[in-house]
């Protein structure tokens, strides 16, 4: 064990977010060190997909703080509700909070490689031909070399899930998010995937991961969180969590999700 | 078959052809920038703007075009402050008076297709561009426009093959373009078939030019619709391809 953990990447504190009179998220506090790879889990409709979507303002929190490396993301009270005061940092912080989305979410008129440089060309304004230069080494990475002037439309479920990662990488992002990424996959496709997101996570890739994936949240992370109905109802260590599950409800979760 | 007399007619209608074209060209650019404001019109979300884009396109779309090209030349000279306004520079002109209805009447249909193509763009692409930090122009014209565009040019297509067909309303208001002349050449010789013939087929070669100018366009545009010429039949194929 270090005696200094490693800086804080993420740090969430007392989310709160509402959908009309339904409160999905009831003050959800969390803190990612770099490297940490947190598997959040719950049962459909317990709010992780939601929480994931605060994080990086695809969703405005109702209440909440969202600090990423250090920058507070600022807020104040609109006419509309809350909104994020400087749309600019907005941007900035999204564009360092790399998502990966269930149905993956590529653009259609792009070839895999053009998808993977439209952030570092574009947001980035990085140059181009570094930025192709990299992207292929990436594709490398997931596996898609010989892939890179396909359409999405032509690739594979897995394949396409793996172009996805490639492209939230070409970001170099402080944290990686991942929105049930094996959720939309045929079964026998969810494997290449996990293992691309194995590789992420033993080189230290700081990764919150939205999953149903047991097996990926006992072997692969190394802190697991479990909501219930918009409240963490578990969290620590996977090891520990799964020997001897803190709740009830939690033991049942498990049960239900035996592979 | 009086070959002369075709060969005769042809030659003073194809010297109209640049007048159509230059009707189409303008009317369709000036259409063009007036169907991008009022679709930002109709999706801004702000309830005036959005009432009166509405209005315009019921205007313009529910009403006839030769009754607006009419309203537009004969109409608007009646008023003595638009005679003396700046404005009449240009209106006193009969091709500038059909430039400026055909554009009003195309800019409604044309952002009617702009809409059809903005709802298209899936919502998750969208969101993906946003979630790596993009908004605002950029995002629009990386991601929301190419797509949109792709989505609306078949119909934005056909707007523009009838528009080359409207340019033949600007005739009524005495701008000499093909349908003109024809008009000229049928009541100096009465030989009715011949002549609206020969520019019937004119207006059919330029349409058919267009058509497959977009279709190139479209082609083009499409390399995500089309099978790869390596690629394997079916999606199960592809899957079981080994990474």
């Amino acid at each position: 064990m270090n005696d200094t953990p490693p800086p804080v990447a993420l740090d969430v504190a007392d989310i709160h977010k509402s959908f009309g009179n339904t409160e999905v998220l009831k003050g959800i506090s969390l803190t990612a060190h770099e490297g940490d790879v947190v598997s959040i889990l719950g049962a459909s409709g317990s709010g992780k997909s939601t929480l994931l979507r605060c994080i990086n303002l695809l969703e405005i929190p109702d209440k909440g703080e969202i600090v990423v490396a250090g920058e507070r993301i600022r807020m104040r009270e609109g006419r509309h509700g809350r909104q994020p005061e400087d749309r600019k940092q907005v941007d900035r912080i999204r564009s360092e909070l790399a998502m990966v989305f269930q149905s993956f979410n590529l653009w259609s008129h792009m070839t895999v490689l053009q998808n993977l440089i439209e952030g570092p060309v574009h947001v980035l304004k990085r140059d181009r031909r570094e930025a192709i230069g990299e992207a292929e080494m990436l594709l490398e990475k997931v596996g898609l070399a010989d892939r890179k002037d396909y359409y999405p439309a032509h690739l594979s479920g897995g394949q396409q899930q793996r172009a996805a990662i490639a492209r939230a990488l070409a970001m170099n992002p402080k944290a990686m998010l991942f929105d049930e990424p094996t959720s939309a996959l045929d079964p026998e496709l969810v494997g290449e995937v996990l293992r691309v997101m194995r590789a992420l996570a033993e080189e230290g890739r700081t990764m919150l991961v939205v999953t149903h994936e047991m097996g990926f949240a006992r072997g692969v992370s190394n802190r697991v969180m479990f909501l219930h109905r918009g409240m963490v109802e578990a969290e620590g260590p996977p090891k520990e969590l799964f020997a001897n599950p803190p709740t009830e409800r939690f033991r049942q979760f498990l049960a239900g999700h035996e592979d | 078959m009086d070959f002369p007399f075709l060969f005769n007619t042809t030659g003073q209608l194809l010297a109209a052809v640049p007048t159509t074209l230059l009707l189409f060209v303008e009317s369709i650019a000036i259409g063009g920038v007036i169907a991008l404001f009022v679709t930002w019109m109709r999706v801004s979300g702000v309830f005036v703007l959005d009432r009166i884009a509405r209005a315009y396109i019921l205007v313009f779309r529910g009403s006839p075009l030769l009754i607006q090209m009419f309203m537009i030349y004969y109409g608007l000279g009646q008023f003595q402050a638009i005679r003396n306004s700046i404005f009449w520079v240009a209106l006193k002109h009969p091709f500038e008076c059909a430039v400026l209805s055909l554009a009003l009447c195309t800019g409604a249909y044309t952002a009617e297709i702009f809409r059809s193509g903005l709802i298209a763009v899936p919502e998750r692409e969208v969101e993906a561009a946003r979630s790596i930090g993009m908004s605002g122009f950029l995002l629009f014209r990386r991601i929301i426009a190419p797509v949109a565009l792709r989505y609306a040019l078949p119909a934005y297509s056909t707007e523009l093959v009838l528009m080359v067909k409207s340019t033949s309303l600007a005739s009524l208001v005495t701008v000499w373009e093909i349908t003109g002349v024809a008009q000229r050449i049928m009541t100096q010789t009465y030989r009715t078939t011949e002549v609206f013939l020969c520019a019937a087929v004119i207006y059919l070669v330029i349409n058919f030019i267009l058509v497959r100018l977009l279709a190139l366009l479209e082609w083009r545009l499409s390399g995500h619709q089309r099978r790869r010429r390596d690629s394997l039949p079916t999606d199960a194929a592809l899957e079981g391809t080994p990474t």
